[in-house]
This record gives structure tokens, sequence and C-alpha cells, in this order.
């Protein structure tokens, strides 16, 4: 049932980014950044938690769970450490996938070359 | 008799115009993204079997798709698959990780501080920059109205 929920979930939320690339001109670059600034704001409104424990996967692998991670954890932090929290928070809780981006890409873009198009 | 030549070719160029196939594009889009957020299901639920809790789980199961996504596309693989997919395959995490390979695979010859490591942030960077700015935006509201 889990993968069901994830599938669909994540289903739907490439679908929206689907619609906004065809019906508007927005590039994939806007895409993305809508997505996450979308994911935190929802957030921090309290819609998208409900959305992540339905969804599980389906909700926190679309860029709008990074979204979701940033907001969660600068409030999470705001909590305990006060305001200072803010600033920390959010990169504490997504620090993992930012460095996993750093490392990943930088190393797979050393060790492999670009596939000449046809 | 200006404005309406300037009409008909308008409605030319428009009749002219590759209209994507939208519910194509959405179906593609709909089934490459739910499938790849099925595969972070499965590595977190793996997590949580092997004794990780939910947390934790959770950001192996973004590490495990960031590797997948660069080294998909290291291989070449990723970007045949963004071909049909559309926002399935740039919408989810492994679309991150794709949008920093490509850029800095394909800079490579301009040196690994110029090439490769600045072009890494070309499309990862605003994803960043405006995330990490939103947060820090949200924790303030946060913190002043509780």
């Amino acid at each position: 049932m889990d993968y069901v929920k994830a599938f669909v979930t994540g289903g739907a939320i490439c679908v929206i980014g689907q619609i906004l690339m065809d019906k508007t001109n927005l590039t994939p670059a806007h895409v993305l950044v809508f997505f996450v600034t979308a994911g935190a704001v929802l957030t921090a409104v309290g819609i998208y938690e409900p959305i992540v424990q339905f969804g599980g996967a389906g909700a926190t692998i679309p860029l709008t769970g990074f979204g979701y991670s940033l907001a969660k954890g600068a409030i999470k932090e705001v909590q305990t450490a006060g305001l200072i929290g803010a600033l920390t928070g959010g990169v504490k809780s997504t620090a993992g996938g930012i460095a996993a981006a750093v490392v990943f890409g930088y190393s797979m873009a050393v060790l492999f070359n670009p596939k000449s198009k046809k | 008799m200006d404005n309406q030549m300037k009409q008909q070719y308008n409605d030319y160029v428009k009749q002219k115009q590759p209209q994507p196939a939208l519910v194509k594009n959405l179906l593609w889009a709909f089934v490459v993204g739910g499938l790849i957020c099925d595969v972070g299901q499965f590595v977190i639920n793996a997590s949580v079997s092997f004794g990780f809790n939910k947390e934790e789980a959770s950001t192996i199961g973004v590490v495990v798709m960031i590797f997948l996504g660069a080294f998909l596309t290291g291989l070449g693989v990723y970007d045949q698959i963004g071909k049909r997919a559309g926002a399935g395959s740039i919408v989810p995490i492994t679309g991150f990780a794709n949008s920093i390979v490509s850029p800095a695979m394909e800079f490579k010859r301009e040196g690994y501080v110029f090439g490769v490591a600045a072009k890494m942030f070309v499309l990862a960077g605003p994803v960043l920059v405006y995330g990490i700015a939103t947060s820090v935006i949200i924790g303030i509201i946060y913190g002043i109205f509780s």
C-alpha cells in the first residue's frame, strides 16, 4: 500500500510540473525553483505535512520535499534554539542531501564524459 | 491591411507550431515520477527494516536517489528517460542531481574550478538560494509569532 500511495502522490506532483511546463513558458529551472519554494511555504502553513504522512516518499522525493525538509528544519530549530535556529535549522536538516549532491555530482561529472548527441 | 497580414501570419505560425501532446506528456510524467518515488520508498522501507529511524531513513532515501540520479546522468541514461518523461524526471530529487551533473560534465574542458565546480550550480544554485532563503524567512516569521 505504501508503494501505491507513493506512486500516486509522486506522480501527481510531477503532473503539476508537467502542466506548468507545457501550459506556461516556464523553463525546467523555473519549475524547480517554484517547487522548492512552494514546498517550503506549504509546509509552513501546515498543508504539506499531511501530504507527507499520506504519500511518504511520493511527497519527500520530489523537490517540494526538499522545501518541506528546509522549512520543517527551520521551524523545529526555532522552537529549540530560538531565532538563530531560522538560520541553522533548514540547512541542518537537509545537510545530508546537499553534501551528497555536491560529492556525487562532482565525482560523476569528473568520472564520466557527456555522450555525443545524436 | 498591414494588421490583417500580421494576423494572418500569426495564425499561420500558430498552426504550424508543434503542439505538445499534453495528455501523453502528463501520463509519462505521472508514471515515471511515480516510479522514481517508488524506488525512493523502497530504499526508505529497506532502511527502516535495517533499524534506522524514520528521519534517518528519509535522509538515506534522498542520498541514494541523488546518487542514482547522478550516476545515471553520467551513464547518459537519465537524459534518455527525460526525453519522454519531462517533469516526471525533472521534479524528483534525481532530476536535481541530473541538473548538477549535466552542465558540470559539459563544461569539463573549462577546467575543474571554473568548469566542473562552477557549472555544477548553474541550475542547482537557484534552487538552493530560493529554498534556503524561504526557509530562513519562514523560521523568522515562526519565531516572531510564536
